[in-house]
């Protein structure tokens, strides 16, 4: 059990050696922020701002992982299908906020198909999905370019802004900030207000349809047990209550809460304190329940480590440069929240069935055969939830954006995502959320940090930009080694049993 | 006793010719036929259209002997059984430091004793070469030890050591202390061009030897000359003892083993030579080009490399020099000519070329991996 | 009585072709009954699993001949997955375990307990919440049942090997209808306490009425546990016994009892006396993963024709694996009085060994090379035969290809035909002329004979013969065909255990091949017999 192990020096040395990545990048970055001589304010902006853009992207590279098909160098397939979507959203008229919802039903079928196709493609090249995803993104690339460069206007005519002079072709940028498509930052920019109106209806009327099925079905409708519905009644009681305080979402009593439900970034400060807050009630909790009710012998460490991580975090809110830093950063709700979201679906997920059922298949193809699994069906869903996932990634990276570059938005977003996620502490062939969030802090804050670095300490810009490219590469060379060679040291065990 | 005879039957069965063609082209692989099949199809349809085909075959060969060399590199890869050498960057940036060395040695006066300007030129290639291989052998050797230890997962380590290679040496080019002002940025001192012109140094040193012209065709004899001179030799190699033990450790290594071959040291031998080859084969490509292209140039051309030579009928495991002909040849013939036809059909859509680099080439590397099934 | 057997399998015919591998077997079984399923490797013993369990591999190559009842109703399984609902369940050689997961996750593998969810009412099953406590719970239920203690939390990376197997026992326990229990070579990786532990259990699952078919080569476990068994020997169904009318020597005669065929008049006919001895191992251990050498020692004679038999698994593959520096050996090797270095690779055949592999398709051969240039390249390689000016010299080739065919009646369309396309037969005569082609003084072959027709058989059996005769080559044969080791050797060694039990004569009686096999030599039994 996990609350029964002893902190010994063993501990500190597994822990050291599974996190020597990150620890690497931790010890850079702060160099590096020394050498830029960036201020706090901007450092922690930049960084918000590339967090809120870029996790979700890095997250949709988990479910592969865990299913055994490595790194999905594919999610450029993802991103694609988002930015097909988001040219016929555009082209028809969508905009804002609830055009980006358009955008994402759009994608969702597009990025079936092709994660269906990719998924397919893997399974006749079993061992070699990596190089594949690789290869398929470039192929891929050449479709989209003829889609775009001229079936657009060379097939079918299309009469649009977005068109080069000549009417063939899709133009190089597409601007979806500006007017009549207001897509820039739409998500970021949603209201907790709005957010609390949508949330309050859709728990309603969830409630509602779970109760009218449990009566129609003559199911029981109970509070304990595995079928019980304590925790959506809860929620929809939460709800409700700040829902009212707030003024049933309008004007009824102006006051500052309602007010303050106005915004549509939360400080980052206090942010960090009531969540600081929450963690530590959520871990006394576990330590109180651990200690008390169930008696188990031994120290708790998990909840006190992270017990201990919330007090060094508020500690270090207090320094002044840090204070400032994060009193001055506001970090958009929605799309963190949306993040949140997928975090605990991706849980939930993987305690599921399938989510089991891919985990036996990533750990053994033929063990999971031998136990009924069909592995090539649950290899292709895998794909199709990690293409779904990438181009939803993509859509939120656009619209912080606002605009599209047609021919190279996609280009990238593999290689940033698999080596976030790889620094972050990731393998081929293991990985879990933590690693994916932890990533995309550490290799951004490095990607922020390189170029001012660079101009400081070698007096060129240009160092630091392809230093931190080199980086980028080089963290998926060395988990790709990495991992082939304990694959060859673990075949090479097996034998000798 | 015994009555062996009559239990197995005689195994000489003659196939009938259609039986054979469809083996054949079952054997050949549906996409090169499709490929093979497009080139001729836009040949004759740039003739049609009027094109000038002399002049265009005349290009199409001068860019087979460009490419030539860096697709040769996939041989001694991939029969030592490394996989096509996705890396081959990595030979190819130390070929580019030759060739800025040989740029530099020029500007400061190294060769202003061979007064010929012919010869002055083959001079600048050929230290450049020297270098590039020097460099490259040792890259290599590094290289092939790595690639030791991940044995089953080359291709796609080799793209990202190939990248790395490329990054760390785009490092380098902002700070080499170079002082040819045709190499170094303007205006700063410091820090190499995108792109180089070797207008003044070893441009055309090869393609010029020999040169003729027969109507509107160009031949760039000594370009061709030295490329076949060094399929040539690899094909010689492949015939001795070292390249046929190389063979057999990279065709089955248990084999290979059970024949008193050591297996870690032929791949690595075969690492080597490809990584030496890219060198090679980057300074031909740049003095027939005319220009070094720097920084992010090179991290591309290995995929460039690999589908040419699986385009030839290569496989992931086997290649003959005969495929890095043939291939090298399909691949820049069609990408040749798509340029100008494209603009002659549809002139206003830009990036046809590349478009069609991107499909075939990568279609054809996806078919080879599909194919690569149970090889091992 | 309908229920009386839970297995009745009548009257089994199954031929790939024209070879007939199990023939009019029948096997009855009784609830809680633990029934040996004994016989030499080839016997049709996995045969007959593979169409209890209705292998794939059974139906696609044409199905078999006769009928299947579980208890008392006629049965065909399309697949595994059948065979494990109607409750036959297997306890497999190798681990069907995922190291990573938990005791309770793996005996659970792939039949979770769940409820269901919103989006299960949805998207189906496949999205229902796992049900932990329920698979913890019923995990302990099983595990109990065969008295483990193990704490089903755990991750099974972190078990003793011999645990697995019980893991491996505990899940199939757990399958609610089982009814029959395969146990295929259970004991092979366990230490002996383990074994014992194992066998306490099997005797623990029939009292609660499950049926066990034990499938070992260990007779001793047999007369510990079994109470029935039924014995095969070439496809066909020998005997079925009672455990409790029988002994250790009656049944290793039954497993191995054959007219000796076609013994020929050279074997066992050299003077071993008067040669020089060619080749003197000593205290050999090989590391060959499922093959374990664990000191051998044994001298051969020049000339002689040595056998090495015994059950697959055995380590008799080991030794010229070992000699030949594919695997890591210690010990000491000598031909001729010469030490051989092991740890050089390609020492022995530089030396003057050659071998022809088991494994002639991956070790053996270049599939995709030409008929002649295998049986060149090692000659090219070691002693650097067929170059010309250090260039690949074709017209020899063809030339010794040519002859090579003809010496050895390698049917094929031409020297140049890829090894790949031939038929086993004829790739084996490959191997044979590549390692001829070495001219060796110790010429080693491993299974000669497997898999390939009986034309090239007779053929390879007799050159070999020859070879001794004509060219004084000293052999060594390695193979799991008792019948062929005893119709061409002078002596025969019987490996059990990575250790030679007995060197026998090949006129020895059959039984005292079969407790060889099954790691008793005789002097032990006479021993015990004297207690």
């Amino acid at each position: 059990m996990e609350n029964q192990k002893i902190i010994s020096p063993n501990m500190l040395k597994s822990f050291f050696f599974e996190n020597k990545v990150a620890l690497m990048f931790l010890i850079i970055s702060g160099v590096a922020f020394w050498a830029s001589g960036m201020t706090t304010v901007m450092f922690f902006n930049e960084l918000s701002v590339r967090i809120g853009r870029d996790t979700f992207l890095v997250l949709s590279l988990l479910i592969p992982v865990v299913a055994g098909l490595g790194l999905n160098f594919g999610i450029v397939i993802g991103a694609m299908s988002a930015q097909i979507a988001l040219f016929f959203v555009v082209l028809f008229g969508g905009s804002g906020a609830s055009g980006l919802f358009t955008v994402a039903l759009v994608a969702t079928p597009i990025a079936i198909l092709l994660g269906y196709l990719v998924g397919r493609l893997f399974n006749s090249m079993k061992g070699s999905e990596m190089i594949g995803g690789m290869i398929v993104a470039l192929f891929a690339a050449g479709f989209y370019q003829f889609f775009f460069l001229f079936f657009l206007g060379g097939i079918v005519p299309i009469e649009s802004r977005m068109m080069t002079s000549s009417g063939i072709g899709v133009l190089n940028v597409i601007d979806i900030g500006a007017s009549p498509s207001y897509m820039r930052q739409a998500l970021d920019n949603v209201t907790m207000l709005h957010i609390l109106t949508v949330a309050f209806w859709a728990m309603l009327v969830f409630v509602a349809i779970m109760l009218i099925v449990r009566l129609v079905k003559k199911q029981a409708i109970t509070m304990k047990g595995p079928l019980s519905i304590r925790r959506p009644i809860f929620a929809l009681i939460v709800l409700a209550i700040v829902y009212i305080a707030s003024g049933f979402g309008g004007m009824a009593f102006v006051n500052g809460f309602t007010l303050w439900l106005y915004q549509d970034r939360l400080n980052a400060l206090y942010a960090l304190w009531w969540g600081g807050l929450l963690a530590a009630l959520l871990m006394g909790y576990a330590i109180i329940k651990a200690k008390v009710v169930e008696k188990s012998p031994g120290v708790p460490i998990k909840p006190i480590a992270y017990l201990v991580i919330v007090i060094i975090a508020f500690l270090l809110s207090l320094w002044t440069p840090v204070y400032t830093g994060l009193e001055n950063v506001g970090l958009p709700v929605l799309t963190y929240l949306i993040i949140i979201g997928l975090c605990v679906a991706i849980k939930w997920f993987l305690n599921t069935r399938l989510g089991q059922n891919m985990r036996s298949v990533g750990q053994s193809r033929p063990v999971a055969t031998a136990a009924g699994i069909n592995v090539d069906r649950t290899r292709i869903i895998a794909m199709i939830m990690s293409t779904v996932l990438a181009a939803y990634g993509q859509i939120i990276m656009l619209q912080n954006f606002g605009v599209m570059n047609t021919y190279s938005a996609h280009e990238n977003v593999g290689l940033f995502a698999i080596a976030a996620f790889l620094v972050g502490g990731a393998s081929v062939a293991k990985a879990s959320i933590k690693n994916a969030i932890l990533g995309v802090i550490l290799f951004h804050s490095l990607f922020i940090l390189a170029p001012f670095a660079g101009a400081n300490l070698m007096d060129s810009t240009l160092i630091g930009e392809y230093f931190r490219e080199f980086v980028a590469y080089a963290v998926i060379a060395l988990a790709l080694v990495m991992h082939a060679w304990q694959r060859k040291k673990k075949r090479k065990a097996k034998e000798n049993e | 006793m015994s009555k062996p005879q009559d239990v197995v039957k005689s195994e000489v069965v003659k196939d009938d010719f259609m039986v054979i063609v469809r083996k054949r082209i079952a054997a050949f692989g549906l996409p090169r036929i499709i490929i093979l099949v497009a080139f001729i199809l836009m040949f004759v349809l740039a003739g049609i259209v009027g094109m000038n085909l002399p002049s265009f075959f005349g290009d199409v060969l001068r860019r087979w002997g460009m490419w030539g060399i860096l697709v040769l590199a996939m041989v001694p890869s991939i029969q030592s059984g490394n996989a096509p050498n996705f890396g081959v960057s990595v030979g190819i940036v130390a070929g580019l430091l030759g060739a800025v060395i040989s740029i530099d040695l020029n500007y400061r006066g190294a060769f202003d004793f061979i007064t010929n300007p012919a010869l002055h030129r083959i001079a600048g290639a050929l230290v450049a070469i020297a270098i590039g291989v020097i460099g490259g052998t040792v890259l290599g050797m590094l290289y092939g030890m790595l690639l030791n230890r991940v044995k089953g997962s080359e291709m796609a380590i080799s793209v990202y050591v190939g990248f790395s290679a490329v990054a760390v040496f785009n490092i380098l080019w902002v700070r080499i202390p170079i002082s040819n002002p045709i190499a170094i940025l303007p205006g700063t001192g410091s820090g190499l061009r995108q792109m180089i012109n070797l207008q003044d140094d070893f441009g055309d040193a090869f393609d010029s030897l020999f040169r003729f012209q027969i109507g509107s065709m160009t031949i760039h004899t000594g370009l061709l000359l030295l490329f076949f001179l060094m399929c040539f030799f690899m094909y010689i190699f492949m015939k001795s003892k070292r390249g046929m033990r190389m063979s057999a450790a990279g065709d089955n290594p248990t084999y290979a083993r059970a024949s008193g071959i050591n297996v870690d040291r032929m791949r690595i031998l075969g690492t080597t030579i490809s990584t030496a080859l890219g060198a090679f084969g980057i300074v031909i490509y740049a003095q027939s080009f005319g220009f070094l292209q720097m920084y992010r140039g090179p991290l591309m051309m290995g995929f460039t490399a690999v589908a040419s030579v699986l385009i030839g009928g290569a496989t992931i495991r086997r290649a003959k020099v005969f495929d890095v002909l043939f291939g090298a040849f399909l691949f820049n013939g069609i990408l040749t000519i798509a340029l100008p036809l494209s603009t002659q059909l549809i002139p206003d859509i830009p990036g046809v070329p590349e478009m069609l680099r991107l499909i075939i080439s990568n279609g054809i590397i996806l078919y080879a991996l599909t194919r690569a099934k149970g090889g091992r | 009585m309908q229920d009386k057997y839970v297995l009745e399998m009548d009257n089994i015919r199954k031929a790939y072709g024209d070879n007939v591998v199990v023939d009019g077997v029948s096997l009855k079984i009784k609830p809680g009954e633990i029934h040996a399923l004994l016989g030499e490797n080839g016997a049709g013993k996995s045969t007959l699993m593979n169409i209890l369990f209705g292998m794939t591999m059974i139906r696609d190559t044409g199905g078999f001949e006769g009928s299947v009842k579980i208890s008392g109703e006629e049965v065909k399984f399309h697949s595994p997955n059948d065979a494990l609902t109607a409750g036959i369940g297997m306890v497999h050689q190798e681990f069907m375990l995922i190291p990573a997961f938990s005791v309770s996750e793996n005996i659970k593998l792939g039949r979770e307990d769940t409820v269901p969810t919103v989006l299960s009412r949805v998207f189906g099953k496949n999205m229902d919440r796992l049900n932990h406590e329920k698979m913890e719970k019923d995990a302990r239920k099983s595990l109990d049942a065969i008295g483990m203690n193990i704490d089903e939390h755990v991750r099974v990376a972190g078990l003793p090997v011999g645990y697995m197997q019980f893991v491996e026992i505990a899940r199939e326990i757990d399958k609610l209808n089982i009814k029959l229990l395969v146990f295929d070579e259970p004991t092979a990786v366990l230490t002996e306490d383990e074994a014992t532990q194992l066998l306490g259990v099997m005797r623990s699952i029939s009292e609660k009425g499950i049926a066990i078919i034990f499938i070992t080569h260990r007779l001793s476990e047999v007369m510990d546990v079994a109470t029935d068994m039924t014995i095969l020997r070439d496809g066909q169904l020998v005997a079925t016994k009672s455990v409790r009318d029988t002994n250790m020597v009656d049944i290793a005669q039954l497993m191995v009892g054959r007219e000796v065929e076609n013994m020929r008049a050279t074997g066992g006919q050299f003077a071993l006396q008067d040669a020089e001895t060619a080749v003197k191992i000593t205290d050999l251990h090989v590391d060959m993963p499922g093959e374990n050498v664990n000191g051998v020692s044994f001298e051969v004679k020049k000339g002689e024709i040595f056998g090495i038999g015994g059950m697959a698994g055995q380590g008799k593959v080991g030794i010229p694996n070992g000699i030949n520096g594919l695997f890591p050996a210690e010990g000491s090797v000598e031909m001729f009085g010469k030490p051989l270095d092991l740890s050089r690779l390609g020492e022995a055949l530089d030396k003057g060994f050659a071998f022809v592999s088991e494994d002639r398709r991956g070790v053996g051969l270049l599939l995709d090379e030409s008929i002649g240039y295998n049986i060149m390249f090692r000659q090219m390689a070691i002693k650097n035969g067929f170059l010309r000016g250090g260039l690949f010299d074709g017209r020899r080739t063809q030339q010794h290809a040519k002859d090579m065919i003809k010496l050895l009646d390698i049917r094929c369309r031409g020297w140049q035909q890829k090894a790949g396309t031939l038929s086993g037969g004829n790739q084996q005569k490959v191997c044979l002329a590549s390692a001829l082609t070495l001219n060796p003084k110790v010429l080693v072959v491993s299974e000669p004979t497997r898999g390939i027709d009986i034309g090239a058989k007779e053929l390879i059996l007799n050159y070999l013969t020859k070879l001794r005769e004509e060219d004084g080559v000293t052999v060594i044969m390695v193979s799991s065909e008792l019948g062929e080791l005893r119709s061409i050797c002078d002596r025969i060694a019987i490996v059990s255990d990575g250790k030679i039990v007995d060197i026998l004569a090949p006129d020895a009686p059959d039984a005292d091949f079969g407790l060889a096999m099954s790691g008793v030599s005789k002097s032990e039994i006479n021993e015990k017999g004297a207690e």
